[in-house]
């Protein structure tokens, strides 16, 4: 049974994508789209293993989206003290 | 509050700009134009002996009991059809009347059964009131003459029997069923002495007729001859309580009818806004899984699911659940930890659920079972509008011209809106159907659509683009209203993708496999029929592109203009009693209380000071994300309030591998139900007739739910959790619901003005209460939209990527029937099993014919997720290549073949669209039967019956 696979995520990301294309600025549409609804560890997964099944809106905002963040914890951050990095 | 009948004025209120003054009986009284005698009587506090007028029936002038004197008029006029006139001296008490009213009452006696002492209407019936009321005391006739003594009760109803012995003819029950339900199963038969009532045609019974059992005919009934069983077996009620049903979105209010601690009847409440006095069948009787048997009412917890269960005190299920979600989130970081919110439960219960996970657990993995159903409508409407809500009140069907019902199924879903968007529709507004079957709806007594367009299911966004592309493209957009109020760059984006040829019916036909003549036919109609309402439900969100159809919805109401006033809108028909309210409350993972974000600063910082404790700024987990998580070992906990993921989520081998993955399943409900084979801890649940709090129905209405009996289990659920807060804890002290909500009325601008001393007063509230609209808000959008200016989508059609091909050639779509409630842990645990004992898959007789079945024969259905088996009927209701099944029973698990697809923006699953293939069968799966095997090990509790001897 598949878990959340970059595979998965990959898919949805396209997904998302494809439904925004006619958006003004589509690029910017889908990666604040996946901002406001992914946890941070979803997007830190598909950016470590997805992006080449990406269509080309969704990867240019997941490349949008990894340009703006602080570089993804290397361990499961499981310290409470880091306040709001992982929601894994 | 005692016991006293609802007061009955008579004949229905009046709407009139015209007021009349008139006197009667020398007390003098202004009523609208138009309004009868009998009810002014009525509003003076006089009362005028009646048997065939009630206020929910239009007057009907039979029975001549209601006589009146009026200065200057010959004659004794029958006051329930006399309108007031200007000056109108009334006489209802003089000695002539009570004499032809006594000689009236007589003919009624003599025919009538004396046996009151014994009858179980006793005390409670309006015949020998009026009887008493006339001062009629002895019967001239004698009673050996002729009559209807000796006929035969029809028993066939599980919830009400008619004894025709006591019928007095007077039509309210005919007129009830024809008026209030819209059924018309009723019909006097015969003339004269002959006449009588009878449900369909000889040899029917209640049972065998069209009648839908909702009740209507019962509480029309001045006499015993139609009356609720439970009156005859538990007696009189002794006092009644205003409260909201717990089933659909409808959102109907009773009068719960209780003798001591047991309810006798449910009679819908004439005051209630959202269903002025009418019921279904599940509100007013569905009532008896409450006390059903098969109630947990003792906490329960175990190491793993393949040990039996161990009753425990509730300190030890709280403490050993409390030492669980440490461990885990020791061990696994606080995301390992998340819970989901109930739309069943109230809004008090969900508030206090996503914030024991938000501030206790501290995570915002918290979702909700409207994640399954609406989160489309909270999405798309959002953004086209600025408010995830419906636009309007059940009241504005009233001045609706036309109606236009998509992906909606109103008479089985949604009964009483439906009931009243029927008598809208047989005073001769039009109405569209969209849907890939023929409901109810589209052709029922007195009503025919006048278009009903049978899409492939999935073509949903395809079928309203063209519809857009006929309204823009002949000019009948409504240019005004959007130049004014919607953003008309977006507009002009949006017109000229619609007017692309690729968007025309004639192009799209094929993919839709409508007829392109009859979808120009229904835009037309739609843009220029006047007042344009818009209804849907699930068959819109649960799509691939569900949010996209909301918004190509929205798109569709603000073209033509229908939109911020009385008769348009677009209404979401809500599935459960509470899912505007649990979305309300921040059960979501990305938002906290009124749909805000949980990255905006200034909403955390209000939380967190409230709430003391830091709010995590990054969106939580959604539903299938956490199985997903699960299965990956990440997520190790779940605290589920009233929901039965595994029997009603998609995919459930998925769930079932999510659930298994998962160290503590902590399931807080009614009944072991399908989740609780994978939970380690049980705590049980109380039902909505045991606790205080409030709903939220489909019109952003905010019900009281009243305590009409003590829990069962001890506590009410919003103690539950507190007590579960404080384990792990957190310092909540409330000692009533109506603390949460005035904390939920501090955090959220919506539910400013709500509070419990207004809704005592008032009986609901819609939101927005703010200082803008002190007393609600029942039509949004009226001078502008809340996001400012109206926002057009461009929603492009984007084919599912479930597909039909040779292996699986059909499409399934499912959804529910009338009698059954979802995944059916209560209505299966009633009487209405006798409608609906299982699932069964509706075929096209050519489809049928090609793989040789007939109605009855068991099959197998099979997708690419897995397959179960059911029995077929074969219909035309369904189009040829399309398949239907409902989803009430657990030993079909109809969701064993629904797929992991789901909507772009939310994901809801893809519920309505599966390509499956269906053969002939002999009987259940080998699935089916290791699963039956594995649910019955999982239930077995330690020390009792339930557990199987070794
Ligand atoms: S119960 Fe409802 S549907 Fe049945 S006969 Fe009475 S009014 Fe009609
Ligand atoms: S069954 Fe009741 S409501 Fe119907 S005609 Fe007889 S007395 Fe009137
Ligand atoms: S229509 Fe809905 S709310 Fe009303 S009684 Fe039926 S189930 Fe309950
Ligand atoms: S109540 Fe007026 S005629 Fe029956």
């Amino acid at each position: 049974m598949s878990g959340q696979t970059a595979e998965k995520l990959a898919y949805m990301a396209n997904q998302i994508a494809r439904n925004m294309v006619h958006d003004e600025a589509p690029v910017a549409s889908v990666a604040d789209h996946i901002v406001a609804f992914w946890t941070p560890r979803m997007i830190d997964q598909l950016l470590a293993d997805g992006v080449t099944a990406l269509e080309p809106v969704a990867a240019e905002a997941m490349a949008r989206i990894a340009a703006g963040r602080i570089p993804p914890p290397q361990t499961r951050a499981t310290d409470p003290a880091v306040h709001g990095s992982d929601a894994g | 509050m005692g016991y006293e009948r609802q007061a009955d004025f008579g004949t229905p209120e009046v709407r009139s700009d015209t007021q009349v003054t008139c006197s009667i009986d020398g007390r003098e009284v202004t009523v609208p134009a138009g309004t009868t005698v009998m009810r002014a009587a009525a509003l003076t506090g006089g009362s005028i002996p009646k048997l065939c007028a009630t206020d929910n029936l239009k007057q009907f002038g039979s029975c001549r009991l209601c006589l009146v004197e009026i200065d200057g008029m010959r004659g004794t006029p029958a006051s329930c059809t006399t309108p007031v006139a200007e000056g109108m001296q009334v006489h209802t008490q003089t000695p002539k009347l009570q004499k032809l009213r006594k000689g009236v009452m007589e003919l009624y006696i003599s025919d009538h059964p004396l046996d009151c002492l014994t009858c179980s209407a006793n005390n409670d019936c309006e015949l020998q009131d009026q009887a008493a009321a006339v001062g009629l005391r002895d019967v001239r006739y004698g009673y050996e003459g002729e009559n209807h003594l000796g006929e035969m009760p029809d028993i066939s109803n599980p919830y009400f029997d008619f004894d025709p012995s006591k019928c007095i003819v007077c039509s309210r029950c005919v007129r009830a069923c024809d008026e209030v339900q819209g059924t018309l199963a009723l019909t006097i038969d015969g003339r004269g002495f002959d006449s009588k009532v009878s449900a369909g045609l000889t040899p029917d019974s209640f049972l065998s007729s069209e009648c839908v059992s909702c009740g209507a005919c019962v509480q029309a009934c001045p006499t015993a001859t139609l009356q609720e069983k439970a009156v005859k077996e538990i007696g009189k009620p002794e006092r009644a309580v205003i409260t909201t049903c717990a089933y659909c979105g409808v959102g109907c209010t009773f009068r719960a009818e209780m003798r001591g601690e047991q309810v006798v009847r449910m009679v819908p409440w004439k005051d209630g806004k959202a269903n002025r006095g009418h019921s279904c069948v599940k509100g007013r009787f569905a009532w008896g899984y409450a006390q059903h048997q098969e109630r947990v009412l003792s906490p329960m917890i175990r190491e793993s699911i393949d040990q039996p269960w161990r009753e425990v005190s509730w300190e030890e299920a709280l403490s050993y659940t409390a030492r669980e979600i440490n461990r885990i989130r020791d061990k696994y970081g606080r995301n390992a930890l998340g819970g989901i919110v109930s739309s069943r439960c109230t809004n008090e219960e969900g508030f206090l659920v996503q914030k024991l996970i938000r501030a206790g657990f501290g995570t915002n993995n918290v979702d909700t079972c409207a994640r399954v159903c609406h989160s489309p409508t909270g999405y798309g409407l959002k953004t086209t509008f600025g408010t995830s809500a419906g636009t309007q009140d059940f009241d504005s069907v009233e001045d609706s011209d036309v109606m236009l019902v998509i992906g909606a199924n109103p008479t089985d879903g949604h009964p009483v809106f439906a009931s009243r968007m029927k008598r809208r529709l047989r005073k001769g507004a039009k109405l569209i159907v969209i849907d890939p079957r023929r409901t109810d709806l589209v052709r029922s007594p007195h009503i025919e659509a006048d278009f009903h367009l049978p899409l492939r299911p999935g073509t949903n966004v395809a079928i309203l683009t063209a519809l857009a592309h006929v309204i823009v493209t002949e000019g009948l957009a409504d240019e005004a209203f959007i130049r004014e109020r919607c953003d008309w760059d977006e507009y002009q984006h949006w017109a000229e993708f619609v007017s692309a040829e690729r968007n025309s019916p004639e192009f799209l036909s094929p993919v839709i496999g409508v007829d392109a003549e009859a979808i120009c036919g229904a835009a037309r109609l739609f843009a220029t029929g006047g007042n344009g309402a818009i209804y849907y439900g699930l068959g819109v969100t649960e799509h691939s592109q569900g949010s996209s159809t909301v918004m190509a919805i929205a798109n569709l109401a603000m073209v033509t203009g229908n939109i911020g006033r009385r008769g348009v809108g677009v209404n979401p028909l809500r599935g459960q009693n509470n899912v505007q309210g649990a979305c309300d409350m921040g059960s979501f993972p990305h938002e906290l209380s009124g749909y805000r974000h949980v990255s905006d600063a200034a909403t955390r910082a209000l939380f967190e000071a409230e709430w003391g404790v830091p709010i995590d700024p990054e969106p939580g987990l959604r539903i299938p994300n956490m199985l997903d998580a699960a299965t990956d070992g990440e997520f190790k906990a779940i605290y589920i309030q009233g929901e039965d993921i595994l029997q009603s989520d998609p995919d459930t081998k998925h769930v079932m591998a999510g659930l298994a993955a998962m160290e503590c399943v902590i399931v807080h409900d009614l009944f072991l139900n399908e989740t609780a084979n994978y939970a380690h801890v049980f705590l049980p649940g109380s039902t909505f007739l045991e606790k205080n709090g409030t709903f939220t129905n489909a019109e952003r209405r905010i019900q009281p739910v009243r305590k009409v009996m003590e829990p069962l289990n001890g506590y009410e659920d919003w103690e539950v959790t507190q007590e579960l807060a404080r384990a792990v804890g957190l310092d909540w002290n409330y000692t009533h619901p109506s603390e949460i909500m005035d904390e939920i009325a501090r955090l959220t601008p919506t539910f400013a003005g709500v509070n419990y001393k207004r809704l005592d007063a008032e009986g609901s509230l819609q939101w927005p209460v703010t200082d803008a609209a002190p007393d609600g808000s029942p039509i949004m959008h009226i001078d502008g939209f809340v996001r400012g200016k109206g926002k057009f989508v461009v929603t492009d059609y984007v084919p599912t990527d479930e597909r039909t091909g040779p292996r699986f050639p059909l499409l399934l779509t499912t959804g529910r029937i009338l009698s059954q409630y979802n995944v059916g842990a209560q209505t299966r645990r009633t009487a209405n099993v006798i409608w609906h004992e299982e699932d069964l898959l509706e075929i096209h007789p050519t489809d049928a014919e090609n793989r040789g079945l007939k109605s009855g024969d068991w099959v197998k259905l099979a997708s690419r997720s897995g397959e179960t088996t059911l029995r077929a009927t074969v219909t035309d209701r369904v189009a040829p290549g399309v398949v239907y099944t409902t989803f009430h029973h657990p030993a079909t698990q109809a969701n064993v073949v629904t797929t992991d697809y789901s909507d772009w923006a939310t994901n809801c699953p893809e519920y309505k669209v599966t390509a499956v293939q269906i053969t002939p069968s002999n009987g259940p799966t080998e699935w089916q039967e290791d699963y039956e095997a594995q649910a019955t090990r999982s239930r077995r509790i330690a020390g009792t019956a339930m557990e199987p001897a070794e």
